[in-house]
């Protein structure tokens, strides 16, 4: 079954998609998303340097809800930074964090995790893969900030990825 | 559609239209390229927002769409010219 | 379809207040793109618009096509999760261009980051 399906998540996502696509249930769509989901591991296995295992769904879950949660709260805070910036402009700042993660699949995701939390842009990662530069709109303490970055995201993904 | 939700969507395409007028003030005083690159992306997704205002408007689903294609197209816009600023070329 | 028809007004108001929910967070965010004093700190406040601007919007359009159809219209949640996918990419490549294009100016950034290159600095 597994030589079947190299990666059932993405078909099973892509089926889904499909028929969110196309809004509808009938028979003619489902086969349609599962001819889809079935074939795009195969046409996409070119890409593809390793495969990636998810090892806790119930972990990832649970880092979706919080990456929810920190999107809102930040976008709070930037927008009232950018508000207040006349009379106290944000102290933005480069700031280096150095990683644990070494998984390519883990550090793609955390990434886009850092980049979508509105307040933090990950900037540049190093060849050897052990810091990052990361821009922060606005910077109060930059052990405390690295710390919090690093139990809050990298340490759910590395349950996740390694 | 009640004179509230007409009213409300009317403040709210106003607004982003004055959003989309300070973004080109952006667009045309950006120093740099990579300011330009910026406020052109946002103009996207400034629109795409508008037209998913319209879509509840107008009660029609042509307009989801037509967002999904303006959110595809700026992103690749977006990314081209981004990733020519960085190499000099987008597809090596 | 109809937009003829006469909603419950809780399903009007909801819509109507995260309408303007999302507008206000697109004027913030071209605010912000408009009086920051760096690239850098300009990068931040357009992802404003394209998170919580776009959850907003894509909300009310589930809330309203929903109660027009009386059933659940949920494409709109397609949008929000397509800019999730889509900004950070573009954010993380124009902040790479910023750092080139500073450093080969020789502008006030920090040096590259690869151990092999920061050699007698």
């Amino acid at each position: 079954m597994k030589r079947l399906f190299p990666a059932p998540l993405l078909s099973l996502s892509l089926w889904g998609l499909w028929l969110l696509l196309n809004l509808s249930l009938s028979p003619g769509n489902l086969l349609l998303g599962a001819l889809l989901g079935f074939f795009a591991p195969y046409i996409f296995a070119p890409l593809r340097p390793s495969p990636a295992r998810i090892r806790k769904p119930g972990a990832a879950l649970r880092l979706f809800l919080l990456v929810g949660r920190d999107v809102v709260v930040s976008n709070l805070a930037v927008a009232w930074g950018v508000l207040r910036a006349g009379r106290r402009p944000p102290r933005s700042a480069f700031v280096k964090v150095p990683l644990d993660l070494h998984d390519a699949h883990g550090l793609a995701a955390l990434a886009m995790i850092c980049t979508v939390v509105p307040g933090t842009v990950w900037s540049e990662l190093a060849l050897d893969r052990s810091v990052l530069l990361m821009h922060v709109f606005d910077l109060d303490d930059e052990a405390a900030f690295i710390e919090h970055f690093k139990s809050t995201y990298e340490r759910p993904l590395m349950e996740i990825f390694q | 559609m009640s004179a509230l939700l007409t009213n409300a969507i009317l403040f709210t395409l106003s607004v982003f239209t004055l959003a989309m007028v300070l973004t080109l003030i952006r667009l045309f005083k950006g120093p740099s390229a990579q300011d330009r690159v910026l406020a052109l992306d946002y103009l996207y997704i400034l629109a795409m927002l508008m037209m998913l205002v319209l879509g509840i408007r107008y009660a029609s689903d042509t307009y989801f769409e037509a967002a999904l294609l303006i959110a595809l197209f700026g992103f690749v816009g977006s990314f081209a010219l981004a990733k020519f600023l960085l190499r000099g070329e987008v597809i090596e | 379809m109809n937009s003829l028809q006469v909603l419950p007004f809780w399903v009007e108001v909801l819509t109507a207040v995260l309408l303007v929910l999302s507008s206000l967070f697109g004027l913030i965010g071209a605010l912000g793109l408009l009086r920051m004093k760096d690239f850098f700190q300009r990068m931040h406040p357009p992802a404003l618009a394209s998170t919580l601007g776009a959850w907003c919007v894509a909300l009310a359009s589930i809330v309203y096509f929903s109660a027009l159809k009386e059933g659940p219209v949920l494409h709109a949640w397609l949008i929000p999760i397509l800019l999730a996918i889509t900004v950070p990419v573009t954010t993380l490549l124009l902040a790479r261009t910023g750092l080139f294009r500073k450093r080969m100016a020789g502008d006030d950034v920090p040096p590259e980051v690869s151990d092999g290159r920061q050699q007698g600095h």
